[in-house]
């Protein structure tokens, strides 16, 4: 369970826009015509996309109304899962996996950039407003660890010189090309590979 | 070493491409058809006779756990689901198969549903896996369009919808009775077992709950032969497994291997072997961070399979393989390990949800050389009231790694306790209270 933090200044109204209110009707189709609150998840992520990465109460409110699901469950949920946000975090959210396989490989480096050039503290905007960073438990990416999230894309593989470089250009307003820092399109071995050598399509 | 012509997942380094081309030439798809039109009691009975256990971590037998569906279908539907909530620190397995295998997924989706009579199958994917879902939606969408989904499914007569569901980063979610409260639009906390899902699972109808693993196996297993994937690795523990070779290894990787493979082949051949050379070998996790660690003794012989590992007291779990050298910090290690499940413990039973925090916070006093001899036994006291005490099976993945440290490595904890306890209030504390709370106001 995370410990979550209310924002103090919440829009007073929430709503989808159109597309995403399309989408939210796509989502409720998935599940049979009577449990419209199993998509109760996707709708949130609309939410927080819609909202610059995190969900106002108002919204909450919002996909209460049309899950016919009382608020409080809605809540709930929103509380019991990591990824919800209800406060601002910026425009890039930088999220450094700090479990044992990436602490191992050096992933405290890669906080203490952050903490150098984003905010001294996790969950603090940076000066500008546009970045906040967190540490988190394992993102499944173990293989190419030590690695950070930034929104939706995994930057993997990583050492200082190349973090340092990603994160002052996120603080400049430009999303480096993510994926592995070694340039590997795989999790295949660095170097010479041992398997899958002769198989070809047939 | 494995020939390359038994390995399962050819594109696990994506050399030939994940679309669904390049996927057909690779064998996908092909014979579908004709293994759904053998029945399911054919398919079921190959399954079973091939041992395929279960690639998500407990290694129950497959064609045994197909066969808990009720045989006909009822006034109820039947469900399948596929756990893709891989967080099993050590493990990224899934997200390889999510990424360039998504037809071998698909393909064994309609088949499994089609044994167990479902009509209706969601994918549970992680929410973090964000662009691997997108993939696996495109692969999906790529699937209906060859009519190998939908009305007549690959001209079997068997209709499928396939749905993906995110998740949103809870580790518990990856239990399947939480996993099913959580499709359903709750808070992913498990649910009390019997009755099992097989029976009353999602919507209170019968359910299968399967790895992605394991389901995408299970095409080739049926093209192949049972004979085939059982003469692969080692009795009741057969066929090839996707290994991941992380942490103080020189080439970190993932690769498909036989079942039973030494341990220490995975490491030095393919993972090119511990940084600072086999010597400076301290401890392997082996199969995720549930799996109690391995002292280096027990890695030089060890094969990797799960009766094996039972027997020196770990497990293969999810095959999550944690090098780590002797340049860490062993404590600090399994402390941060803890703290892990003390972030992921959902809260619904006790033990676990006091205990994950209690066995932290020893830990890192241990790492930080703050706690006193008699706070060992104190752990290991905990650990045993955890482990076995919590509805899902939580407890023991939060208890065993410690179980595993105090095994190993207890005297490495001993040379940085202390003689004297650090708490000198004589308070009379009752059994079991996590007493520096009582002694540090920041606490």
């Amino acid at each position: 369970m995370s410990l979550k933090k209310v924002s103090k200044t919440q829009p007073e109204l929430f709503k989808f826009t159109a597309d995403n209110l399309q989408k939210a009707n796509k989502e409720i189709k998935k599940y049979p015509k009577n449990r419209k609150a199993s998509s109760v998840i996707a709708l949130l992520y609309l939410a927080q996309n819609q909202n610059d990465n995190w969900i106002p109460l108002a919204a909450i409110k919002y996909v209460a109304g049309i899950l016919d699901m009382p608020y409080i469950k809605v809540y709930e949920v929103v509380t019991f899962y990591s990824m919800f946000n209800l406060s601002p975090v910026g425009k890039y959210f930088v999220q450094v996996c700090t479990t044992t396989p990436c602490m191992i490989r050096g992933a405290k480096k890669i906080t203490d950039i952050c903490k150098k050039y984003i905010s001294n503290n996790q969950h603090e905007l940076s000066e500008n407003k546009l970045c906040s960073w967190i540490e988190v438990e394992c993102l499944g990416s173990c293989v190419s660890s030590p690695m950070m999230q930034i929104n939706q894309d995994y930057f993997e593989d990583l050492d200082e010189s190349k973090t340092k470089e990603i994160i002052q250009k996120l603080l400049k307003d430009d999303f480096s090309e993510p994926g592995s820092a070694k340039n590997r399109k795989s999790n295949a071995p660095v170097g010479e590979k041992k398997t899958l050598l002769e198989i070809k399509n047939a | 070493m494995l020939k390359d012509e038994d390995r399962i997942f050819k594109n696990l380094y994506n050399d030939l491409g994940w679309d669904i081309e390049s996927a057909i030439n690779r064998n996908d798809w092909a014979q579908t058809k004709d293994i759904i039109l053998k029945g399911k009691e054919t398919i079921i009975r190959e399954i079973k006779e091939s041992e395929l256990r279960g690639r998500g971590g407990a290694g129950f037998p497959t064609g045994l756990k197909l066969s808990f569906a009720p045989k006909e279908l009822g006034s109820r539907p039947h469900y399948l689901v596929i756990n893709a909530d891989e967080s099993e620190p050590g493990t990224c397995k899934d997200r390889d198969i999510l990424r360039f295998e998504p037809q071998k997924l698909i393909e064994g989706c309609l088949i499994t549903s089609y044994a167990i009579s479902a009509h209706t199958c969601y994918i549970y994917i992680r929410g973090e896996y964000f662009r691997e879902g997108q993939r696996l939606q495109k692969a999906i969408d790529e699937a209906y369009k060859k009519k190998f989904l939908g009305k007549n499914a690959c001209g079997s007569g068997w209709d499928l919808d396939i749905h993906i569901h995110y998740g949103a980063g809870a580790y518990i979610c990856g239990e399947e009775t939480a996993l099913l409260e959580s499709l359903e639009g709750n808070k992913g906390q498990p649910r009390l077992k019997p009755p099992f899902p097989a029976l009353v699972g999602l919507y209170g109808c019968p359910t299968i709950v399967n790895n992605v693993e394991t389901i995408a196996v299970i095409p080739t297993i049926l093209k192949k032969g049972a004979k085939w994937f059982s003469s692969l690795g080692k009795p009741k523990n057969t066929g090839t497994k996707i290994f991941c070779i992380s942490g103080n290894v020189n080439n970190p990787c993932n690769v498909e291997e036989e079942m039973g493979i030494p341990l220490k082949d995975l490491i030095e051949k393919h993972a090119g072997g511990v940084v600072g050379g086999w010597n400076n070998l301290q401890a392997v996790i082996p199969g995720g961070s549930s799996m109690p660690i391995l002292p280096k003794n027990i890695c030089e012989t060890i094969t990797m399979d799960f009766d094996s590992l039972i027997k020196v007291k770990s497990g293969l779990g999810t095959a999550g393989i944690v090098v780590i050298n002797k340049d860490q910090d062993i404590i600090k290690c399994m402390a941060r390990i803890a703290k892990f499940y003390k972030h992921e413990s959902c809260g619904q039973c006790t033990p676990c949800r006091e205990g994950t925090g209690w066995m932290w916070r020893m830990l890192e006093r241990m790492g930080n050389g703050d706690a006193a001899y008699k706070e060992i036994d104190l752990l290991y006291d905990v650990t045993k009231q955890v482990e076995g005490h919590t509805i899902c099976a939580f407890g023991e993945g939060s208890s065993w790694p410690i179980q595993g440290l105090l095994r190993h490595f207890r005297k490495e904890i001993e040379q940085r306790c202390h003689e004297e306890p650090i708490f000198k209030k004589k308070n009379d504390i009752p059994y079991l209270i996590d007493q520096h709370l009582l002694d540090n106001d920041n606490a």
